[in-house]
């Protein structure tokens, strides 16, 4: 028996900053020091805060050790795990207050609500054992059990579940739509979008990559609640770890008859089979994943028919997201009122948001809804870093939209988001400064849009081809007011008129910086200015001659050969020339080079 | 094909490992020294017999074993310490792996201080 467990995170983020290595020294190491016995070492999931990686932590001390290397671990063995002295040097202690802290005491984690993340970092995903240790297949035995499938349907919707794939519908309703079709259920599908395509979200990977069990069970549940034996879930290829754990969960669960044939004895089959996507981005939208299932191009058709009635193979057909499906076992075990109690009064339970771009604490947070963004950027993310202002924070990817500072004080939630001009989407959340550009933050999204419009329908594909034009038009200084103008009309165009959600949503980032930043457009209009010095076009690199000292560094580094002078004496750059890398300004030793 | 039954066997058998993996919270922490001087007089027989016989019991959702470092008392060591909440520290001094299993089902368990081995017992001067 163990005495002690160190959890290597085994997450993506975590693995490509090589802790895989980590993990197999600290083995070594433990075997050498004649410790194995004693000391056990499991690779989990994801654990959240993935800027720190790799992520080591020992139990039962709670010790967190970040940044660790491969060579650490010898360290880490002889004295910590040998010895009981904590290697104080690797310890993640947060910069402003000095002091150890263990895993619950830091303002990362302290906030934070884990119940679909909850077994991520804790168990290892590769061993169905463990997860049946914290609970696992315990919800499903209760339901085939003790519940009709009538009361699982009425247990999920009095908790007030609604999609975490980011449009919210309540999840108890779409089951009950599917569950009233009654058919055989050899011809009725429950289906999981794992088809995570939003730039910057990877909550859904960290789940199934840390806990892949719990969505399994979760499906299971869903199959015995509307009546259905077969279930398929769509999971990008790009995320190998999470199929090849996704692959060994199924084959576990099959061994130990959780899945398969009358579970637990009763009269209740159900499989579930993957279905590997190519990574389009429709293939999210859930007419399009279904028509990519069957083996036919990824396009999305008109709802209705809706899927509870006419879905996968013209069958009903449910389709839940990943995180939607890891918060189904604990409504199971713990009850809907337990699970009300959190949230806001329309918005229950918590959200995963995978935090990115200019914040210190990047990774992945759950928090009880109703948490406000400021919150989230000044407590969990640890702010801003470098100093710089927060500006505002794009949520929803493509689809949603951007929060300004003004708005930052409100509570996160479903009606909320949308109130203020993005929406909730799957959850990514981008962190955004002074050196961004809206402009160009609005042409990124835009730009994803037009590679990934399916082409089917008008409006998207030609449509957001013709914003994005627009958009190049403004960032390159050539653009007007009327511009501007047309942008707004053609984006509430596509709104309306679009076939899918990947068009309706296609121009939200585009409309919402428009509505919040329309100085910025304006600006590069009217002033061919860009205030955050992004846009290339509208900025031209100037050398300060009081500044430069002539040491000639930045001649040197210039690709372009434009930039003169002689030693000793001020330097001038030839804006014909410069192509504007910013190498120059990256050599400068006296900070005398600027944008302007 | 698993019952209810098999899928409780093998929760209860797993909840021991999983369980350590928490922070200690209001549970009873145990805590063997465990530096050179408390190796040197044989803290890890005594680490093992409390961490093992709290798990074989079936205990570690209200106890948790964890090692610690010199304490300044080596001369006394092994030395294992036992914090329950509210309560004040109870330390022992001289420990085997059979004082060790007394203090288990006396103390721990039993909730009685094995008052013969700890270091006011011991005339520390």
């Amino acid at each position: 028996m163990y005495r002690s467990t160190v959890l290597v995170c085994g997450g993506t983020g975590c693995t490509s900053s090589g802790s895989i290595q980590v993990m197999d020294n600290l083995k070594e190491e433990i075997k050498k020091h004649g410790l194995a016995e004693e000391v056990e070492v499991v690779q989990t999931g994801c654990h959240g805060l993935c800027a720190l990686g790799p992520i080591v932590i020992v139990y039962p001390d709670a010790t967190y050790y970040a940044n660790v290397q491969p060579e650490d671990a010898a360290e880490i063995v002889a004295e910590h795990l040998l010895k009981g002295r904590p290697v104080e040097r690797l310890i993640y202690r947060e910069e402003e207050k000095k002091e150890l802290k263990t895993l619950n005491d830091t303002a990362f984690y302290k906030k934070q609500m884990r119940i679909a993340l909850r077994n991520c970092g804790v168990i290892d995903p590769e061993k169905i054992e463990e997860y049946i240790g914290r609970g696992g297949y315990q919800a499903l035995g209760k339901v085939l059990t003790e519940m009709t499938p009538e009361e699982v349907i009425q247990t999920i919707l009095d908790s007030g579940l609604r999609g975490r794939g980011g449009a919210g519908f309540p999840t108890g309703l779409k089951w009950r739509f599917c569950a009233v079709n009654k058919v055989d259920p050899e011809y009725k599908y429950v289906c999981c979008n794992a088809d995570e395509g939003d730039p910057g979200a990877f909550m859904d990977r960290s789940v199934l990559e840390g806990d892949p069990h719990a969505l399994l069970e979760a499906m299971a549940i869903a199959g015995y609640a509307i009546g259905s034996a077969h279930g398929f879930v769509y999971v990008r290829a790009e995320y190998p770890l999470a199929v090849k754990r996704l692959e060994i969960a199924i084959a576990q669960a099959e061994e130990y008859g959780l899945l398969g044939k009358n579970i637990f004895g009763t009269d209740f089959s159900f499989d579930i089979k993957l279905r590997l996507g190519a990574g389009a981005f429709v293939c999210g939208e859930e007419t399009a994943l279904m028509t990519s299932i069957e083996g036919k191009r990824g396009e999305p058709r008109p709802r209705p028919p809706f899927p509870a009635n006419k879905g996968l193979f013209q069958r009903p057909t449910i389709l839940n997201n990943v995180e939607t499906y890891a918060n189904v076992t604990q409504i199971i075990l713990k009850g809907a009122d337990w699970f009300k109690s959190i949230g806001t009064e329309t918005s229950k339970g918590t959200k995963v948001f995978a935090l990115g771009g200019k914040i210190t604490n990047t990774g992945l947070v759950e928090v009880p809804m109703g948490t406000t963004l400021r919150e989230i950027v000044e407590e969990i993310g640890g702010g801003v870093p470098n100093g710089k202002k927060f500006k505002a924070a794009q949520t929803g990817g493509p689809s949603g939209g951007c929060i300004p500072m003004s708005e930052i004080d409100v509570p996160i939630d479903y009606e909320n988001l949308l109130a203020i001009g993005s929406m909730m989407g799957s959850g990514g959340m981008i962190i955004m400064d002074e050196d961004n550009c809206m402009v160009d933050i609005a042409k990124f999204f835009m730009e994803f849009c037009v590679d990934e419009s399916c082409g089917k329908c008008t409006p998207c594909r030609i449509g957001t081809k013709r914003m994005l034009e627009i958009l190049n038009k403004i960032t390159d200084g050539k653009g007007t007011l009327e511009d501007i103008q047309k942008l707004e009309e053609l984006g509430n165009y596509i709104k309306d008129n679009a076939l899918c959600g990947l068009g309706q949503t296609a121009p939200n980032p585009v409309l919402s910086t428009l509505h919040y930043f329309r100085d910025e457009y304006i600006a590069h209009v009217t002033e061919k200015k860009c205030i955050a010095g992004v846009c290339k076009a509208l900025l031209s690199y100037v050398i300060d001659p009081d500044k430069c000292k002539g040491c000639t560094l930045c001649a040197r580094q210039c690709p372009a050969k434009a930039i003169t002078g002689t030693v000793k004496q001020p330097h001038v750059i030839d804006q014909e020339k410069c192509i504007k890398c910013g190498a120059c300004m990256d050599a400068c030793k006296f900070k005398a080079i600027y944008k302007k | 094909m698993m019952t209810l039954d098999e899928l409780k066997k093998i929760r209860e058998k797993m909840q021991n490992e999983v369980n350590i993996r928490q922070e200690a919270g209001d549970r009873i922490r145990v805590l063997v020294g465990m530096a050179t001087c408390g190796i040197a007089s044989g803290a890890r027989p005594v680490l093992r017999t409390l961490a093992d016989g709290v798990q074989n019991k079936n205990l570690t959702d209200k106890i948790v074993v964890s090692q610690t470092g010199c304490i300044g008392l080596c001369q006394y060591e092994p030395i294992v310490e036992v914090i329950k909440p509210g309560e004040p520290k109870v330390t022992y001094v001289h420990m085997n792996p059979e004082k060790a299993e007394e203090v288990l089902t006396r103390h721990l368990i039993g909730g009685h201080v094995v008052r013969d081995y700890t270091l006011e017992s011991s005339n520390l001067k």
